[in-house]
């Protein structure tokens, strides 16, 4: 097994790692950098568990080689809120029951901070288009689609 | 009510949401080890031999496990101990654990499991139901060759053959119900410590520590108090965790062989042959009605297909007869039922536990005898409804029912009878309900002790923390127990701290299955919680020199109603308490009442309460396509009373979504007796683009004995879409779909049958001439429907 050095910035900070070179960002994040807030329900592309933002866009950590995202700015559900203050969607997530055994919920969280970091009012059919690679099995996606739009809502000042 | 019937989030919403929610896979512990299981490549064969040596020579592993080093058989039901945590003797389905490694990380684990070399002599596979009732096949069970039959059920309530007789109309049908899966999103994950002394740990993704905490100590032959298991939370459920898993037992003996933490986390293949998922059900039905629909006799035939092992499958076998008459007035009702065993993953419970199959059969005949009639959907469903305090033939016990009101209200919502008789060619509406159990009225285990144990301890500082044992899989049942507490407490659920699901720091609560929690572990709560307060009230009572009846305990202090301004903080109240009483610490229990009818399977069925649900359903077809894409579905729930409106509204949409996805796409598919797709793309679910819009319409029947008169609704919810689905392409495309799922293929086909002058139908057209026991014949309950009807006093 060969090892090398990665160079990781994770959530604004830099991080060496020491590991086999083919392990994917998943495995680093979970395992070597123990920030076991992104899940996988699948290992293989599948399911959208595992999404993370490399440069504001959502990736599947579990098919991405660890030192294919190095010097580039990854964001983890850890990393997206501001210490204690959480993000609009993590709020919404919460207040609307988007998340219900919340395993599916920070990837769904990160792929819809993406959708609204380029899209900032989008449409019921924009968060639906946004969020069909990653799956839910608690929700039926309801209350996650009221959410992104609650977030969204209150992102803009607009009345809720 | 100040806490209970408000929409608030989980208390532990925030939590999940920024990622620090600790599931079995995201712990980690110095020292630990990664195992990974060797599986079956065959379906069906007596081992011969397994060489471990060059696993066991590989650097890095630390121990290999066979089967016989863990030779005691167990399995969820006392009737069904017929597994073992890795395979002895013979393998009985592909993917079958014949052997287990702990090694230092993953990677060598897996190179040790790819060094296991098994050697194998074929036995006959069995992979159909046609194929197990074979005579001349290799037992899966059992020595020699013959039938693969695992149970069998015969029981004749009234007499079916006068009712029939008695008909103006009869209909004789024959559905199917595709095998599916759970596939909740949380990969199976156990987690396993031994201390020195001898104790060990077990951290799991399960959804019954308490049944996982007897099966450990049964194959380790260890003292259960020897033995902790937490149940981490879980990433869901839905049935998938309710079964004692190999990979759990196998951690904790890996752990004590080691003396080191060893982890396992199945991958998304191993959860199919993990399995447990919903039972493929052949049904054949032959209903009486009189000229206005009234039903006048039920014969009901099932054919499971069970896979490798009993797992619950003694009771999906009741299930799949147990609940047709707990919506319709059935006044004389046969059931004959048989569960086979097949070289797959085994079958079990997954959200609806075998009901849902008859109940797809049940709706879809129901809708085809209005069509014969001439009597709308809505009104044969409506004069066959049973009513509130009434009994049915086979002895179930209806208190609350809101049945007649649930169809009424979705009938008007969704604009139903408008649509079902207007709507253009391709679009159409179908109808049909459900009802669940507001969890199972006995254990698993006969036995006197509760169902569910609560304890509430109260810090001096007025900190209330409570304990269960109920295991939260994203229904939210931490929530639920935190509101009836706060409740009852004058408090919010957020100021109460959870303990839960853990058989060292927890009293009992039997689990997270059968839709029981809120029924069960919420009446545990209220009992416990009231105790609290009523040692609270009389210290106050004390102090204040006012009559307890006068107190309350609401915004965080317990006043005087008559005089609000006297009154002291909750904090001051619990020092007054503990100085008059000692500590502060409470219980309380919750035991169903014995409900069950005078014969052989009446435990399967009977339960406290049911909840009641009706869906409408709106679908457009594509005819040349057969695509079927679902506009909107309104669902009507009766829930007694929701503790958190927003949970249950949670739950019912979850439910719409999982029966959608089992109405249109989901169907665990073989070749021969191999899994054709165990991965979730293989495998169709619903993505957010296939979701429509859910009207979720709450209707509150109080139930008598609920907590609050709350009732179930994990499981109900899901009952009626499916069959609503399956009537809605009917009145689209005047096709009848009698096997589910409802894919474009199988349109197509109905279609094109019409298109030659043939109905237009896809599905079974027979059942296998299969020789049930004799029937066995019970009396309907004393002045049937509405005699014996006995209500729990004092349950709150
Ligand atoms: S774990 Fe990466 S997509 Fe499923
Ligand atoms: S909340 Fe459970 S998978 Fe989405």
């Amino acid at each position: 097994m060969t090892e090398s050095i990665l160079r990781l910035t994770v959530n604004g900070a830099l991080h060496t790692v020491v590991t086999s070179s083919h392990r994917t960002l998943l495995e680093v994040l979970r395992k070597d950098l123990d920030m076991t807030g992104t899940k996988h329900g699948c290992d293989l592309g599948e399911c959208g568990a595992c999404t993370v933002l490399v440069d504001s866009k959502p990736m599947l950590s579990c098919i991405t080689l660890a030192s294919q995202v190095e010097g580039r700015e990854i964001t983890t559900i850890e990393g997206l809120s501001d210490g204690p203050f959480p993000d609009e969607l993590q709020t919404a997530f919460s207040e609307l029951g988007a998340a219900q055994c919340g395993y599916c919920t920070p990837g769904m969280i990160l792929s819809s901070r993406s959708l609204l970091d380029t899209n900032p009012d989008p449409t019921t059919d924009d968060i639906n288009e946004a969020l069909a690679g990653n799956l839910c099995r608690c929700t039926g996606y309801v209350a996650i689609i009221s959410a992104v739009h609650l977030a969204a809502t209150r992102t803009l000042g607009r009345a809720e | 009510m100040h806490a209970v019937g408000t929409a608030g989030p989980r208390i532990d919403g925030m939590e999940q949401t920024m990622g620090r929610t600790k599931y079995t896979d995201d712990m980690t512990l110095p020292g630990m080890l990664i195992g990974r299981l060797a599986r079956s490549t065959q379906a069906h064969a007596r081992i011969i031999s397994i060489d471990t040596s060059a696993a066991e020579a590989l650097d890095g592993v630390k121990a290999v496990l066979v089967g016989t080093d863990l030779p005691i058989t167990y399995g969820i039901l006392p009737v069904s101990q017929d597994e073992t945590a890795l395979a002895v003797g013979k393998v009985r389905h592909v993917g079958e654990p014949i052997a287990a490694v702990a090694a230092i990380d993953a990677e060598t684990a897996e190179r040790a499991v790819d060094l296991i070399k098994a050697t194998y002599e074929p036995l006959d596979t069995v992979a159909s139901i046609d194929g197990a009732l074979l005579e001349d096949r290799d037992l899966i069970h059992g020595e020699g060759k013959g039938l693969n039959v695992h149970r069998t059920a015969a029981l004749e309530f009234g007499d079916v053959d006068e009712g029939l007789a008695s008909a103006d109309h009869i209909r004789e049908d024959v559905f199917y119900f595709a095998g599916n899966t759970h596939a909740a999103l949380e990969l199976h994950a156990a987690l396993a410590t031994a201390e020195p002394g001898g104790r060990v740990t077990l951290w799991s993704s399960t959804q019954v520590p308490h049944y996982v905490h007897r099966t450990l100590a049964k194959v380790l032959e260890m003292p259960a108090g020897q033995i902790r298991v937490v149940a981490a939370p879980v990433g869901g459920g839905f049935g998938g965790k309710t079964d004692p898993f190999s990979h759990e037992i196998v951690a904790a003996k890996l752990a004590m062989v080691t003396g080191r933490p060893v982890k396992f986390t199945l991958t998304r293949e191993e959860v199919f042959y993990a399995h447990r998922g919903r039972h493929p059900v052949l049904m054949w039905v032959k209903t009486g009605f009189d000229t206005e629909g009234r039903i006048t006799a039920c014969h009901f035939k099932t054919f499971l297909e069970g896979g490798a092992f009993g797992s619950y499958g003694a009771a999906s076998l009741y299930y799949t007869g147990a609940l047709q008459t707990s919506t319709y007035q059935i006044p004389n009702y046969r059931f004959e039922g048989v569960r086979v065993f097949t070289n797959k993953p085994p079958c079990g419970p997954k959200r609806g536990h075998g009901t849902p199959q008859p109940r797809f059969a049940l709706e879809c005949q129901l809708d085809k005898a209005a069509e014969d009639l001439g009597i709308d959907p809505v009104a044969i469903r409506l004069i066959n409804a049973v009513e509130p305090n009434s009994m049915t033939v086979n002895h179930l016990r209806i208190t609350s029912c809101a049945l007649s009101e649930c169809i009424e209200r979705v009938a008007e919502a969704s604009g139903f009878k408008e649509k079902f008789e207007n709507l253009p060619a391709g679009k159409g509406v179908g109808i049909a309900v459900g009802a669940y159990m507001c969890g199972a009225g006995l254990p698993i285990y006969f036995n006197e002790m509760p169902q569910s144990e609560v304890q509430i301890k109260v810090d001096r500082g007025g900190g209330v923390t409570v304990f269960s044992m109920a295991t939260d899989i994203g229904q939210g049942s931490t929530t639920m127990l935190a509101t009836v507490v706060a409740e009852v407490l004058g408090l919010e659920p957020s100021d109460i701290a959870m303990v839960t699901a853990d058989t060292d720091l927890t009293p009992v609560d039997l689990g997270s299955y059968s839709s029981r929690v809120t029924f069960m572990g919420g009446n545990a709560a209220l009992e416990a919680g009231t105790a609290v307060k009523d040692r609270v009230f009389a210290a106050v009572a004390d102090k204040l020199g006012a009559p307890i009846e006068s107190l309350v305990a609401q915004n965080g202090r317990i006043e005087d109603a008559e005089e609000p301004d006297t009154g002291v903080s909750w904090a001051e109240a619990v020092a007054l308490a503990i100085a008059s009483g000692g500590p502060l610490i409470e219980s309380g229990s919750y035991r169903a009442p014995k409900l069950a009818g005078p014969y052989k399977g009446a435990g399967v069925g009977i339960s406290p309460a049911y909840s009641y649900s009706a869906a409408v359903v709106e679908v457009d077809c594509d005819p040349d396509t057969g695509i079927v894409t679902v506009d909107k579905v309104w669902l009507a729930h009766d829930i007694g009373q929701s503790i958190n409106p927003l949970l249950v509204e949670g739950q019912i949409e979850g439910g719409v979504y999982m029966g959608l996805g089992e109405a249109l796409f989901e169907a665990d598919d073989f070749r021969g007796a191999l899994h054709r797709g165990p991965s979730l793309l293989d495998y169709k679910m619903p993505t957010s683009l296939d979701m429509p819009p859910v009207e979720a319409i709450l209707i509150d029947s109080d139930d008598p004995e609920g907590p609050f008169g709350a009732k179930e609704v994990g499981q109900g919810p899901l009952l009626p879409v499916i069959p609503a689905v399956a009537n809605a392409i009917w009145n689209a495309l005047g096709i009848r779909m009698d096997q589910t799922p409802f894919t474009p293929d199988k349109i197509v086909a109905a279609l094109r049958d019409v298109a030659r002058g043939k109905p237009g139908r896809f599905g079974p057209k027979e059942v296998p001439a299969f020789e049930f026991p004799p029937l066995i014949m019970v009396e309907p309950p004393e002045g049937f429907p509405t005699g014996r009807i006995h209500i729990e006093v004092g349950v709150s």
